[in-house]
């Protein structure tokens, strides 16, 4: 039980995603324009995380370990269909600020690395812990960085008026705003843990 | 005809150019930036596949999934599947043609199937109803445009090497702060092409 809360909080905080691994960012810098985008998005990918570490960790003895990287990419690419296919029907708003970033979960980096790093090897419980923690660690991840955009940018706080009008910085809804948030929230992140990241995960 | 083509072309390279202003490709965009060698390298190989992935991602969708119905629900599959063997293809095809070329770019080859830049011009195609010409123009463009980028980055990243800058910046944080710079600049290009 101690192991299943390690490996939650080991996403949440000491291997956070976006924050410490630096991994999955295209959708993370792109979305993230209001809050709501950032807990949709992120509610998403945890979606797709959790089923395909279910599901990985399940057939981890039966996946011959040389076809191994595509049987995992077909198993992410039908649980994003799937996510896909559910918010064009019941969100067609959300799914239009979203755009092709919903498809392109089947590309993010953290779901494939969860996928081979540590489903493969763990065993069910310990997998669905794993997930959830770095697809939530993803979630606040992201959620932060749209309430630091949309508050500097346009004023709202989940598109309510909390700046009184003082920021309209349009710098902050265009691309070279998640950029500088970005930059500087790692930099936060790092001085909290007192351990910079040196490098990111992905290629 | 040939206008609409330029206007393709720089729209992809500068105006919507896709690391500064599509947010895709990120990951190879930080990992491989260190040194000009290897971005330019890793730019060439991911040009190369951005085009055929484009032409094939044309055929897929004109010829399979959209006079079958199959669009909604076997997009996803279908492209990263094509995406993964294509690239599988070119490796062994530059490895069996060309060594030498091989040995320029043969590395980054496996990469590129999680590289969402390839994913994202394959879904974008469907989406922007290009033809064959088009299709492999665009392509072509956000090979170029990822090359740019990711070549300008890694010369700024060569000088940064030597710069003092504050601790907690160090590694990616200073990356995405001078991403957030040249993005900026890149907004610059607004308006160049009516695309």
């Amino acid at each position: 039980m101690a192991q299943l809360v390690k490996d939650f909080l080991n996403g949440l905080w000491k291997e956070n995603p976006t924050f410490r691994a630096v991994i999955g960012i295209c959708s993370a810098l792109a979305v993230t324009t209001a809050g709501q985008n950032g807990i949709a998005m992120g509610l998403a990918l945890t979606f797709v995380l959790t089923c395909s570490s279910i599901l990985v960790s399940l057939l981890r003895n039966i996946i011959p370990s040389k076809v191994r990287i595509p049987c995992y990419i077909i198993v992410i690419a039908t649980f994003t269909t799937i996510v896909d296919l559910f918010m064009k029907a019941y969100f067609p708003p959300l799914y239009q600020v979203l755009g092709i970033f919903i498809p392109l979960i089947v590309v993010n980096c953290i779901v494939l690395w969860r996928a081979e790093g540590f489903a493969s090897k763990a065993s069910l419980p310990r997998a669905i812990a794993d997930a959830l923690g770095m697809g939530l660690g993803y979630t606040w991840a992201i959620t932060l960085i749209s309430l630091v955009r949309e508050v500097l940018g346009s004023g709202t706080l989940f598109g309510i008026n909390v700046m009184g009008g003082a920021t309209h910085w349009v710098i902050m809804m265009l691309p070279p705003g998640a950029f500088l948030v970005m930059g500087i929230l790692v930099g936060i992140m790092n001085m909290i843990s007192r351990k910079p990241v040196k490098k990111t995960h992905c290629h | 005809m040939l206008k609409d083509l330029f206007f393709i072309i720089v729209s992809t390279v500068l105006v919507n150019n896709f690391v500064f202003s599509r947010f895709l490709g990120h990951c190879p965009f930080l990992g491989v930036s260190n040194k000009t060698e290897t971005a330019v390298g890793m730019g060439m190989a991911t040009t190369f596949v951005l085009t055929m992935t484009a032409v094939a991602a044309y055929f897929i969708q004109s010829f399979i999934l959209e006079p079958f119905g199959l669009t909604p629900f076997l997009q996803i599959v279908s492209f990263i599947l094509v995406i993964a063997s294509l690239v599988q293809l070119v490796e062994m095809a530059v490895l069996k043609i060309s060594p030498a070329l091989y040995n320029a770019f043969g590395i980054y080859l496996p990469l590129i199937t999680t590289n969402c830049i390839v994913m994202g011009v394959a879904l974008l195609i469907p989406q922007k109803g290009y033809n064959l010409i088009e299709s492999t123009i665009f392509g072509l463009g956000a090979g170029l445009g990822f090359t740019l980028a990711l070549v300008l980055m890694s010369g700024i990243r060569e000088e940064l090497e030597f710069s003092d800058v504050p601790e907690a910046l160090k590694g990616p944080a200073i990356v995405f702060i001078t991403a957030g710079l040249l993005a900026m600049i890149f907004l610059g290009f607004t308006g160049l092409a009516p695309l």
